[in-house]
């Protein structure tokens, strides 16, 4: 069992939705990142993404555009974002997954990307520009490192699709709530919400939702019918612009509104 | 080691191509890829194609024999392909017709765009005001500078054309804007690709639009010459004149196809995906050579033509590159614009940037060429657009 696997499976226990909180490698700078995943994790953080930035992020709105954009001024890479880990890895043990795309992975090799995540303790990754089609193999060098690579639905996924992909689904499975990009805006959640409670037919693999994820209110809609929440450009934003204090402060708000609502 | 991204089959020209896309997009390229099945060999939709492309773009466009160019040479035969004399002035014309022609059958209502010199947003302009369809254009905000012609031209036609300032503010990042575009209002908008680049069945269908180029030229050059070309010579920045010029001489591989990358300034300003330093990888949906960095970010091209500076380039020609089935090389812009000064006064045609490549490669294909030889380069757009940028570039103020 991997350490998501295992956090995934307390949160079921006790209960509670799971908070996922995604933060740019190296942005603002890598100290910043670095300390911002520690200071999540005590605010009610269960998992974190960490973002490998790449210059042509296409799933991603302007938030984490900008982020990544700084994140490679400050020469983040492939290898310094398992350094970033590794630092992390010093005083946390919170489970950690990867969220970066293909190219980048490429470049360094896709298989020693996983060989090298894994022994630096991360969990698994999210390829956002790789659909199941073209996974195959990627699903394969996974599964014999017991690395996760985490499978998508949308509110227009169908239920062909989704019997395919949730028959390959391991990690969890990360819900896109509307049909655009990352980013704050307003969102009605219950489409995804009828697609996670119909996949729950094919799989038992945790459900998370996320994109468009701006407050105590879009938090616990989009839990309603998930196992976990993905916040990233809520986070991240406030990052960027220095008010570190007040990203955690918002981490821990949604940990009280989801507590106080599901728990 | 494996390459997780080296696939055959479906969607892939080789190892190259596929569907590197977000989820969301897929449900819209699955949706695309059963209508372009459904249509590409639907006789009623081809003739409705062929009608446009006839009567509104009017094709089939000439074959001209440049008797001055030749003489200039005094080699090979030279014959132009005359996209330029098309309806809003490039070969770009064919394929937005034919793209917002499925638009249609398949019920959407808005169609989404990006370009770089604005050939391809006026060409997606044009046939949206043609077929009463809402339009947004997306342009790097330098190329809005660039080309504020054009920028005026697709406001004239009715479309929105919306600045790019993210990233590098051009067209990679016009591009990652339109898909970001397209994946928010995926059920009613379709999205106009300009050229053979981006996910599987994008580079397919381009080359099918486009493919009548090269059947022209067959036909053309067996009524005027009773026989065909050994050399084809297209410019290339995603590959889409090219692909249409060379795709009906596949199955000639003893004519030689010759592509003409964006040179640039010197090794590290350039377009040369092909011919240069760019090694396979993964941007806008498809595996393709790449210019990029060691880390794989992705490096703005460079080239004095808007046209050709995208970083990509179609998935089919890193095929034909690695196959030899093509010749990739490439010219600078200097070497380019005497191009363009070459075409003017020796036969009185503007050639668009783009095109002045494949024109100024003469000087490097010519000498090697007989003179019982024939040679057809493709005259892919006019150059109009171009007359402003050309003078500063030569130092003459015409502001």
């Amino acid at each position: 069992m991997t350490n998501l696997e295992k956090k995934f499976a307390e949160l079921k226990s006790a209960n509670r939705k799971g908070i996922i909180i995604y933060i740019t490698a190296g942005a603002p700078d890598v100290e910043t990142s670095i300390r911002a995943v520690l200071e999540a994790e005590k605010n009610g953080a269960d998992v974190i993404e960490i973002g490998i930035p790449f210059s042509d992020p296409m799933a991603d709105g302007p938030v984490i555009l900008k982020s990544s954009t700084a994140a490679i001024r400050n020469g983040m890479t492939v290898a310094g974002v398992l350094e970033v880990v590794k630092k992390i890895r010093e005083k946390s043990q919170i489970p950690i997954v990867a969220m970066g795309y293909i190219n980048n992975l490429l470049s360094y090799g896709f298989e020693k990307f996983v060989a090298d995540s894994k022994s630096v303790g991360m969990d698994g990754v999210i390829l956002p520009d790789v659909p199941h089609e073209e996974s195959e193999v990627m699903r394969k060098i996974c599964a014999e490192k017991d690395f996760h690579l985490m499978e998508f639905l949308t509110p227009l996924t169908t239920p062909e699709r989704m019997k395919e992909t949730c028959s390959s689904a391991n990690g969890f499975i990360y819900g896109v709530s509307n049909t655009g990009v990352t980013g704050v805006k307003k969102i009605d959640f219950s489409k995804i919400n009828s697609v996670i409670e119909k996949a729950r037919e094919f799989t038992k693999t945790p459900m998370a939702v996320g994109f468009g994820i701006g407050g105590t209110e879009s938090a616990i809609d989009a839990a309603e019918a998930a196992d976990a929440i993905i916040i990233g450009s809520a986070v991240v934003s406030r990052l960027m612009d220095g008010r570190f204090d007040d990203a955690m402060k918002f981490v821990s708000d949604i940990r009280q509104a989801l507590d106080k609502k599901y728990s | 080691m494996i390459n997780v991204a080296e696939k055959t089959g479906k969607g892939r020209f080789g190892v190259y191509g596929g569907q590197y896309v977000p989820e969301l997009a897929m449900h819209a390229l699955i949706e695309l890829e059963e209508a372009y099945e459904k249509f590409h060999n639907d006789p009623e939709f081809l003739a409705e194609f062929k009608k446009y492309l006839r009567e509104y773009a009017g094709r089939p466009s000439n074959l001209y024999f440049a008797e001055k160019l030749t003489r200039h040479y005094g080699r090979a035969k030279i014959f132009l392909k005359r996209e330029d004399l098309l309806h809003t002035g490039a070969h770009k014309i064919n394929n937005a017709l034919g793209q917002a022609l499925l638009a249609k059958r398949m019920g959407k209502s808005k169609v989404v765009a990006e370009t770089g010199a604005g050939q391809h947003g006026v060409a997606t302009a044009t046939v949206a005001a043609l077929f009463d369809m809402e339009c947004h254009i997306f342009m790097g905000k330098e190329d809005t500078e660039r080309q504020k012609l054009n920028v005026f031209r697709m406001k004239l036609l009715g479309a929105e054309v919306v600045p790019v300032t993210s990233g590098t503010a051009t067209l990679k990042d016009a591009t990652s804007e339109a898909i970001r575009f397209w994946a928010s209002n995926i059920t009613d908008t379709y999205y106009v690709i300009g050229s053979a680049v981006g996910p599987h069945p994008y580079p397919l269908m381009v080359r099918d639009f486009q493919k009548v180029i090269g059947e022209e030229v067959r036909q053309q050059s067996m009524e005027k010459l009773g026989r065909l070309p050994n050399y084809l010579v297209a410019c290339i920045g995603g590959g889409s004149n090219s692909i249409g010029l060379f795709h009906d001489f596949m199955k000639n591989p003893e004519i030689k196809k010759f592509g003409v990358e964006g040179g640039g300034i010197d090794d590290s300003k350039n377009a040369r995906s092909l011919s240069g330093t760019g090694r396979p990888g993964i941007l806008h949906g498809a595996y393709s050579y790449l210019l990029q960095t060691p880390d794989g970010q992705v490096i703005e091209a460079y080239s004095i033509s808007a046209g050709l500076d995208y970083p990509g380039i179609g998935p089919e020609h890193s095929y034909f590159k690695d196959t030899g089935a093509a010749t990739y090389d490439f010219v600078t812009d200097a070497e380019a614009i005497a191009g363009f000064q070459l075409l003017s006064k020796t036969e009185g045609i503007i050639p668009a940037m783009e095109s002045s490549h494949a024109i100024a490669y003469l000087e490097k294909l010519m000498p090697k060429t007989r003179e019982d030889e024939i040679v057809v380069v493709c005259l892919s757009g006019r150059g109009d657009k171009d007359v402003a940028h050309v003078a500063k570039y030569l130092g003459e103020n015409i502001e």
